[in-house]
């Protein structure tokens, strides 16, 4: 069950030579100027990143959730941006696999799994984040036509997409009174927020989407009136294996750089590596990241069977992941000294791309919320 | 069109390479085996001509140990279609008059058009064997082109010497051999990797292609490179400059 088949190692090998080759030579220069690098994403897409859980038939690379899971962690060492957005769109194209009908699929997908058009996952208002069941965006039908209008909010590679795939209300019953649809860039009426300043992530734009006045056929509606919800938050599901699995190689690449400055940096006359209060973070670190790892191929496992507890061991993985992630990141900020807070030894980037996982995707708040509901339900 | 390109498992040039000083080859197990770079650009030339033309036939043909199917199966997953894996305990440790006949002999009835290889390998660096395959199978041989065309009835190229770039061409069957200068291999994409198994991998022992691989030469001894000494140090003292232009000029380096 722990050991990687001979396909899984060298899918994870292509990864690594990839992302080393094509993606962290830059990622420092992306993050400095705030470049979404659309044209590596569609590298990333020819080799079946765009759709890696999509099913083949789909046009999709229709592997598991843990072939998506080491990749988004290879990915990731690189440059934990780019492998969080690759993972958000990988979300909407299974969403619309998972949900869409043949037109759908065949009008949508080719270009999402080669990447060459781009998926962006609009649940989030301003007025409305962790409670999500509470979204104000309105969609109303007229005649063939939906009519949307709303804001949402915080939307990774808004304005770079091709689609955006939103949560709408269509009534005004709670969580089953929302429906999801595929919005097309180019829609008249869809417009976009400025590009927002953040504190990482700053390889992917992230800005609002406004909807004023959009129609979109009624064969842009992602499954029923009122499915909408669900149909998030299995997409979610997913999306936090993936964005905890963006966590560990984070958190794995602060370690191996931590653990190579500690043997070459020297102080009272030896390495730092031979302080064993060093050693001991590093200990602390390594096991940590090995744990939240195991929990993410647990909760891979359960999502690509379907089984009963898949919600509780998605949103435990997720929490546990990105907590871990992060805490080595930063763990290893400190070990690097003042060197740590320069950019360029590249651990303050990890620090800042890191921290929005614990935030995104549900908070590690609402995981809680999950399992610890689920936990007294029991 | 049927394209053969012979690849080579080599050690990781990013990696340090050892000789075995009891029996004077390669170790193995000291570092990771990878495709040999040059070689991987002639199965990029390869591919690029079946990304134009479908039907062309992409065969990768290699001697070498049981791992050596690691790199044939990086091949397919890249996109080759059938691998050609000689394989025989006799032949470790072969020389190149062995190595170039037996894989003559394995090349010999694939009916290909064309056989591309490197024009040397980051290891052994001979840069004989696709010239002595040529001559077992008599074939004409374009060696160390730094640019090809592969049309449907010939192969024609060019090549840089000392003294100017020629122009060289061959109708089919011929041999080319690329240079560093060729394009970078491509990725292998996720459907190549989890295909790469059920595509062909034909393997052919010594005594399979009628040659027992006689291996008339042997290594006597290995020594190691002696470790690096220090260089000369210039002090600035106003003409370091003409004195580095000296230094770079006694040995013929400007």
């Amino acid at each position: 069950m722990f050991d990687l088949t001979e396909d899984q190692v060298s899918i994870v090998e292509m990864v690594a030579d990839f992302a080393t080759e094509n993606i962290a030579p830059h990622a420092a220069a992306w993050d400095r100027d705030h470049h979404f690098p659309v044209d590596v994403l569609a590298q990333a897409g020819e080799l079946g990143m765009g759709g890696i859980y999509v099913r083949e038939e789909s046009g999709g690379s229709g592997m598991s959730r843990l072939d998506a899971a080491l990749i988004f962690e290879e990915l990731s060492k690189a440059d934990p941006t780019i492998a969080a957005y690759i993972s958000i769109h990988n979300m909407v194209a299974w969403m619309i696999d998972k949900f869409g009908n043949d037109e759908q699929h065949a009008a949508w997908l080719p270009g999402l799994c080669s990447m060459e058009s781009l998926g962006s996952y609009c649940l989030t208002e301003p007025g409305a984040g962790s409670d999500a069941a509470a979204l104000s965006t309105r969609a109303v039908l007229d005649g063939e036509h939906y009519v949307l209008n709303g804001t949402k909010q915080f939307i990774s590679g808004a304005g770079s997409s091709g689609v955006y795939l939103v949560m709408a209300r269509t009534a005004d019953t709670g969580s089953a009174g929302i429906t999801a649809f595929i919005v097309p860039d180019g829609t008249e009426g869809l417009s976009f927020g400025a590009l927002e300043a953040k504190m990482g992530w700053n390889a992917q734009p992230t800005r609002q989407v406004v909807m004023e006045d959009v129609r979109i056929p009624v064969g842009n509606r992602l499954g029923e009136e009122g499915t909408g919800f669900g149909i998030a938050m299995k997409g979610l599901n997913g999306g936090r294996v993936n964005i905890g699995a963006c966590s560990i190689g984070g958190g794995q690449a602060a370690l191996d750089k931590s653990i190579a400055y500690l043997k070459e940096r020297e102080a009272f006359g030896k390495p730092l590596i031979s302080q064993q209060a060093l050693l001991f973070a590093i200990a602390d670190m390594e096991i940590e990241l090995e744990t939240a790892r195991t929990m993410i191929w647990r909760a891979a496992d359960a999502l690509e069977r379907g089984t009963k507890d898949t919600v509780r061991l998605c949103a435990m993985a997720k929490r546990v992941a990105t907590d871990a992630g992060f805490n080595a990141a930063n763990t290893a900020l400190q070990l690097h000294g003042g060197y740590g807070y320069l950019s360029e030894y590249g651990i303050e980037k990890i620090v800042r791309d890191l921290r929005v996982h614990q935030i995104l995707e549900g908070s590690n708040e609402i995981m809680r919320l999950i399992v610890g509901r689920l936990a007294v339900e029991r | 069109m049927k394209i053969v390109v012979l690849i080579k498992q080599v050690p990781d040039t990013a990696e340090e390479r050892i000789l075995d000083p009891a029996t004077g080859r390669l170790d193995r197990e000291a570092s990771d085996a990878v495709i040999d770079e040059i070689t991987e650009r002639a199965l990029e030339l390869a591919l690029s001509v079946k990304d134009g033309d479908k039907s062309t036939e992409v065969v990768v043909a290699t001697m070498g140990p049981k791992e050596a199917l690691k790199s044939i199966r990086k091949a397919l997953s890249m996109g080759a279609d059938s691998g050609i894996h000689v394989l025989d305990d006799g032949l470790a440790g072969a020389d190149l008059v062995v190595t170039a006949s037996v894989l003559a002999a394995a090349l010999r009835d694939t009916g290909a058009d064309l056989f591309i290889a490197g024009n040397e390998s980051t290891d052994g660096r001979a840069g004989m064997l696709p010239a002595m395959i040529a001559e077992h199978l008599g074939l004409p041989l374009l060696g160390s082109l730094v640019a090809a065309d592969i049309s449907a009835q010939s192969v024609s190229g060019q090549r840089a010497t000392e003294a100017g770039t020629q122009d060289v061409s061959a109708a089919y069957p011929a041999i080319v051999t690329v240079t560093e200068r060729f394009a970078e291999a491509r990725f292998p994409n996720f459907k190549g990797i989890l295909g790469a198994k059920r595509k062909p991998v034909s393997t052919l022992s010594a005594a399979e292609l009628g040659d027992t691989g006689q291996i008339s030469s042997s290594v006597l001894e290995v020594s190691q490179r002696p470790p690096r000494t220090a260089g000369a140090k210039i002090t600035d003292d106003g003409n370091a400059a003409a004195q580095l232009v000296d230094f770079l000029a006694s040995r013929r380096l400007i």
